[in-house]
């Protein structure tokens, strides 16, 4: 792999995070991030969403008008969307269940449009497919960070095995109960974004 | 041909409808009877679950739920008006497609479970745990309102129309580690033994706040659960509702009364 494509696809895991440095998609990573499974699902469609949206809207880019450009990006990531909801309904029943409305909700992500206007639109397919794994791979770590503190410390468990017992099942661990509600992903996302800006004070806001 | 004119722009537009609609319900067509299956397999597991045949969590084949449902579980359609069973044929029931049609609904008076219609025909199941051809079990479908979603389920009863043996969500929005664990194990155990009706005949289940008492000195009553007061509520409220007479309650008088059928 050439440095440039390496780049495309690591520079959106720490440098330019799209959760923590551009703060997109934000909503997703509250609503199913409660448990480890469930993050990590959202995250595989997420990543198969925006590359697959990255590398269409990359081969007609030469032809979009430019004036309805935004609405025909949209109606192919609609479509991407309904697929994948399609194919979770038919292969992964139980966790497409538990997802409910949040694969649907990829639609309005930021995160999917936001590449595909700002890369795609002016980058040749090979690339912007790399760009496309690479947000999602961005979006997946805050995701499974999130999710995985989140039920470790909520619900004692990682993946639904067991990990520290609970009190009411006859065990020491008291959950605590904020990280299963949504403002306990704020307060991870926040440690995530905090952490991230120690390492490299370069993402630090002027301000 | 000019990018930004308006010929252009029309013709672009519908090439990029015609080729995603295509995409979209090739896929939705080739994967429905995968899908179909699984909320099928979904429901047969959930009331093999709710009666102990499958235990809950425990890992079961696709092949081994259709077997076990076959082997054990009947299909009946009743009348919930008359509280009696009819000779409809169960696979031509769809109660929750049946709630949204005026013909096959009707409609109740404000109940505090929120449930707006009832179905005139509902689909029980009939258990038979020993192969003796006789009814040991019967399960029955729930739904109504909690916090912030209407939760789907079962519950199933003993013979005798009145002791509990189970109940589970197989559909729900509730908060997990808070109204969710009406999924929890530890709180369904709380459940079997537990009775439906008081002496009077009345529908007296309910989930208390707090801790209820052992089955045998407070059958009526079932620990709420900590931290989801309105999602308590809503289960007790949905059971007032089905067990009730606008529910299964007189189907059920009428298997108390002539005993086992």
């Amino acid at each position: 792999m050439s440095t440039k494509s390496r780049e495309v696809l690591l520079d959106p895991l720490l440098n330019n995070n799209p959760i923590a440095l551009q703060v997109l998609g934000i909503c997703s990573a509250l609503a199913v991030t409660t448990k480890l499974e469930t993050s990590v699902v959202m995250s595989l469609a997420v990543i198969a969403v925006t590359a697959l949206s990255n590398v269409s809207i990359s081969v007609i880019r030469n032809f979009i008008p430019p004036s309805i450009r935004i609405i025909v990006q949209l109606t192919i990531i609609a479509s991407l969307v309904i697929v994948t909801d399609q194919v979770l309904k038919a292969f992964l029943f139980d966790i497409s269940k538990q997802l409910s409305v949040f694969v649907g909700l990829i639609i309005t992500n930021c995160i999917v449009m936001g590449r595909a206007e700002a890369y795609a639109m002016a980058n040749p397919p090979v690339a912007s497919f790399i760009d496309g794994i690479g947000n999602g791979l961005g979006y997946s770590l805050v995701l499974i960070f999130v999710g995985f503190f989140r039920e470790l410390f909520g619900s004692g468990k990682l993946f639904g095995m067991e990990v520290l017992p609970l009190v009411t099942e006859g065990g020491w661990y008291n959950p605590n109960g904020l990280l299963v509600l949504a403002p306990g992903a704020f307060f991870l996302i926040g440690v995530f974004i905090w952490i991230n800006r120690v390492i490299k004070p370069a993402q630090v806001d002027a301000s | 041909m000019d990018r930004n004119g308006p010929t252009y722009i029309v013709l672009f537009a519908v090439a990029v409808c015609l080729v995603c609609s295509l995409f979209v319900s090739t896929a939705a067509v080739a994967l429905k009877e995968r899908q179909e299956i699984n909320k099928e397999l979904d429901q047969q597991l959930k009331v093999l679950n709710v009666t102990g045949i499958i235990k809950e969590g425990e890992a079961a084949e696709r092949t081994a739920i259709v077997e076990k449902f076959k082997a054990h579980v009947t299909p009946r359609i009743i009348d919930l008006a008359q509280g009696a069973a009819v000779d409809t044929d169960p696979a031509t029931v769809n109660v929750r497609k049946a709630l949204s049609d005026p013909a096959l609904r009707t409609k109740l008076d404000r109940n505090s479970a929120q449930v707006p219609y009832a179905p005139k025909l509902a689909k029980v199941y009939e258990i038979d745990l020993d192969g003796d051809k006789r009814m040991d079990l019967l399960v029955l479908p729930i739904f109504g309102k909690g916090l912030w979603s209407t939760l789907w389920g079962f519950l199933a009863v003993e013979r005798d129309g009145n002791t509990i043996k189970g109940i589970t969500y197989y559909e729900h929005g509730e908060t997990p580690g808070l109204g969710g664990e009406v999924d929890n194990a530890r709180w369904k155990g709380l459940w079997p033994g537990r009775k439906v009706y008081d002496a009077q005949g009345e529908v007296a289940i309910a989930v208390k706040k707090g801790q209820a008492g052992t089955v045998a000195d407070d059958p009526h009553h079932v620990d709420g659960l900590s931290g989801a007061t309105i999602t308590s509520q809503g289960v007790t409220h949905m059971l007032e509702l089905w067990l009730g007479p606008k529910g299964y309650g007189p189907y059920l008088k009428t298997l108390q009364k002539g005993g086992a059928s």
